[in-house]
């Protein structure tokens, strides 16, 4: 019979992905064999969940089976010290530096970790130094502007008008982002500490936390933990919203219009929303990570944050990797690593085997990079002048079945599925968009249309249209849509349709460079 | 509980909640499945406001339903990483036989470990052909 006082301790996430991996019943396999098993955050390393550790020893990803043999010391699923895994140990985790080590909802993990030390730190400083060291850490939007998060907040402080709110994005809308579910469930405390510190420094006291349906284990955790952490952030209050499945509330005037309960428009800026937000009021919006960030630099100071990174990307990035990719996860590291190490090296490549053909950058409104982009680093700028952008870092990895005009269609038909409505060029630029495209991959041009041929209609081509009249108009409609949209949805979606007819030309009918040489 | 009744509870329980037309309409369809023409018009009487103003909440967002729906829903995730990890060919299964409901969701965030679902608030990941014809058969 097993000594109770021997029973060996099993961690174990209670993360989404590791639950739709299978988590619990793995859990429930260490129980029923006498183990103790505490439900911990995620370490990230996606491709071993359901992970469990046991004296700092790694095993996954597991099955039910698994079990007796990881027990007995026979399992060969054993990956050795999960903190030496090359996947962990090349990180610098600063947002993610607690990641498998605590349980989530334990205040007193939580405090033991380091919790709480940048918002009793931010109370000692007052609001002016806390805005200042939150300056000198150089930290920028993680949302995926990158716009100074000290300015905005020295907006929020100077305007005259009370009360003001704090408002936390996490609407996390973006295919190939995780990170900031990771946070809510993996370490809500952090977040919390984080909107105190910003309610602290520009005189807020109430905090929305807007999450998205599809998250529901989020919410679960967050509801709990703003509930667990009100003693520690009074007067100050956190209350958690959910949204509808509307992905332009990811947009921070789309999100302010949804929390005052009305349809998700898009608004017009000016006014900013850190003078007249929600309910009209000075409001700081700030991503998850944007604000899980700041605990940090509040404990250890803005200097030693801003000695990471890469040019004006200053501290670290959770970039998350996904897609058709080995080893996918998150990997929080400093700005300026560039595409091909964290693709082929930290990724692994594809998880078929096959070649990678292209990377997206940044979610559905992210440009695709072919292998020949692998050199570029990691940073706002440099991707900008590559024509891409880095977003919220995420990285969806494809092998060469794909076909980038499908691809390049996908998001046309995705603006015209979550447009708001609000502007023209978004609203119906994305239909004609998809409809082009159509036309393009068919590889038909077409006749002048009946209302093309009237006499009264003096810009439209009365001649028969070829490819290359086709490609001409989708090019001159992204035009239109990058300059004329109100938003990032119709703004950037031109982002990916553009990359993949440039950089992919050979889905698109044209002749591709090897074939050329060949002839 | 009869139903209006139990739509005066949730209009009662967020009574002076700053910007509440979400909540409750998120709580109506939790209880009913739906959001029907009579509960609009109750909301939109406690809220002060018009019919069209609560109804162009409900059509704007994909999580709102305006009819029952007999059938189980099964969200499947068809975003971009999912797309890249072979999610069209599960879709197309889906559609053939037509014994669930299938809910196209950009985005469940378990991106690594595609092609993903959600049924209720269960998670499955990795689907393959053969676990998705299992997890079907179970709802069916």
């Amino acid at each position: 019979m097993k000594d109770v006082g021997m029973s060996t301790t099993v961690r174990i996430s209670d993360d989404a992905l590791a639950l739709a991996c299978g988590a619990d019943a793995v859990a429930a396999a260490f129980e029923a064999a006498g183990c103790t098993v505490e439900r911990v955050s995620s370490w990230g390393m996606h491709w071993l969940e359901p992970l469990a550790e046991i004296d700092g020893a790694g095993f996954g990803p597991l099955d039910v089976a698994d079990v007796p043999a990881v027990l007995a010391g026979t399992s060969d699923k054993g990956i050795g010290p999960i903190a030496d895994h090359p996947f962990i140990a090349s990180q610098q985790r600063f947002t993610f530096a607690r990641a498998g080590k605590t349980r989530p909802l334990s205040l007193e993990d939580y405090a033991a970790h380091g919790g709480w030390a940048g918002l009793a730190r931010s109370r000692e400083m007052g609001p002016e130094a806390t805005i200042a060291e939150v300056m000198a850490s150089g930290l920028r939007g993680r949302g995926g502007a990158g716009f100074p998060a000290a300015i905005k907040w020295t907006t929020v402080a100077k305007a005259p008008a009370t009360p003001k709110y704090i408002v936390c994005n996490a609407d996390e809308g973006d295919s190939g982002t995780f990170a900031d579910r990771m946070v809510m469930e993996g370490d809500p405390f952090m977040l919390i500490e984080g909107m105190a510190i910003a309610a602290h420094a520009v005189g807020a006291a109430k905090g929305y936390v807007y999450i998205r349906s599809e998250y529901p284990h989020a919410i679960a955790k967050m509801q709990a933990a703003a509930q667990a952490a009100r003693p520690h952030i009074a007067p100050f209050e956190v209350e958690v919203r959910v949204g509808a499945g509307a992905y332009v509330c990811g947009e921070e005037t789309s999100l302010l219009n949804s929390l005052e309960g009305k349809r998700g428009e898009v608004r017009a800026k000016p006014p900013l929303p850190a003078l007249e937000g929600l309910f009209g009021q000075p409001t700081v919006v700030n991503n998850v990570l944007t604000l899980a960030a700041v605990p940090w630099i509040m404990a250890n100071g803005g200097a030693a944050y801003a000695d990471v990174g890469f040019g004006r990307s200053k501290g670290t990035m959770p970039i998350q990797i996904a897609g058709n990719v080995k080893y996918g996860g998150l990997y929080e590291v400093g700005f300026g690593i560039t595409l091909g190490e964290l693709v082929e090296v930290v990724g692994g490549g594809t998880a078929s085997g096959r070649p990678v053909r292209a990377v997206q950058v940044g979610g559905p409104l992210g440009a695709y990079h072919p292998p020949a982009d692998f050199h570029l680093p990691f940073d706002y700028e440099s991707f900008a002048a590559a024509d891409g952008l880095i977003g919220h870092a995420g990285l969806t990895v494809f092998d060469d079945s794909v076909d980038m005009s499908a691809q390049a269609r996908f998001a046309m038909q995705f603006c015209a599925a979550e447009s708001c409505g609000k502007c023209t060029p978004c609203r119906l630029g994305s239909t004609r968009g998809v409809e082009v495209i159509d036309r393009i991959r068919a590889r038909q041009g077409r006749s002048a249309d009946a209302v093309e041929s009237l006499p009264q209609i003096h810009n439209a081509k009365k001649r028969a249209r070829g490819l290359a009249d086709e490609i001409a108009l989708l090019e001159d409609l992204c035009e239109t849509m990058k300059f004329g949209s109100l938003c990032a949805l119709g703004g950037f979606t031109p982002y990916p349709v553009l990359s993949a007819l440039r950089r992919f030309p050979e889905d698109f009918g044209a002749v591709s460079a090897d074939a050329e040489a060949a002839e | 509980m009869t139903e209006p009744a139990e739509l005066d509870r949730i209009l009662a329980a967020h009574a002076g909640r700053e910007g509440s037309l979400l909540p409750i309409l998120h709580d109506v369809q939790a209880v009913f499945g739906h959001v029907s023409e009579a509960a609009e018009r109750a909301i939109a009487h406690a809220l002060n406001l018009s019919r069209a103003e609560v109804h162009g909440v409900v059509s704007f967002y994909h999580d709102f339903r305006t009819a029952p729906e007999p059938r189980p829903v099964v969200k499947l995730c068809r975003a971009e990483s999912c797309q890249a990890r072979g999610v069209e060919a599960l879709a197309a299964r889906l559609r053939a036989d037509g014994l669930v409901k299938v809910e196209t969701v950009y985005c469940l965030g378990l991106c690594s470990v595609g092609p993903n679902a959600m049924v209720g608030d269960t998670l499955h990941a990795r689907l393959t052909p053969e676990k998705l014809d299992v997890l079907v058969g179970g709802l069916a």
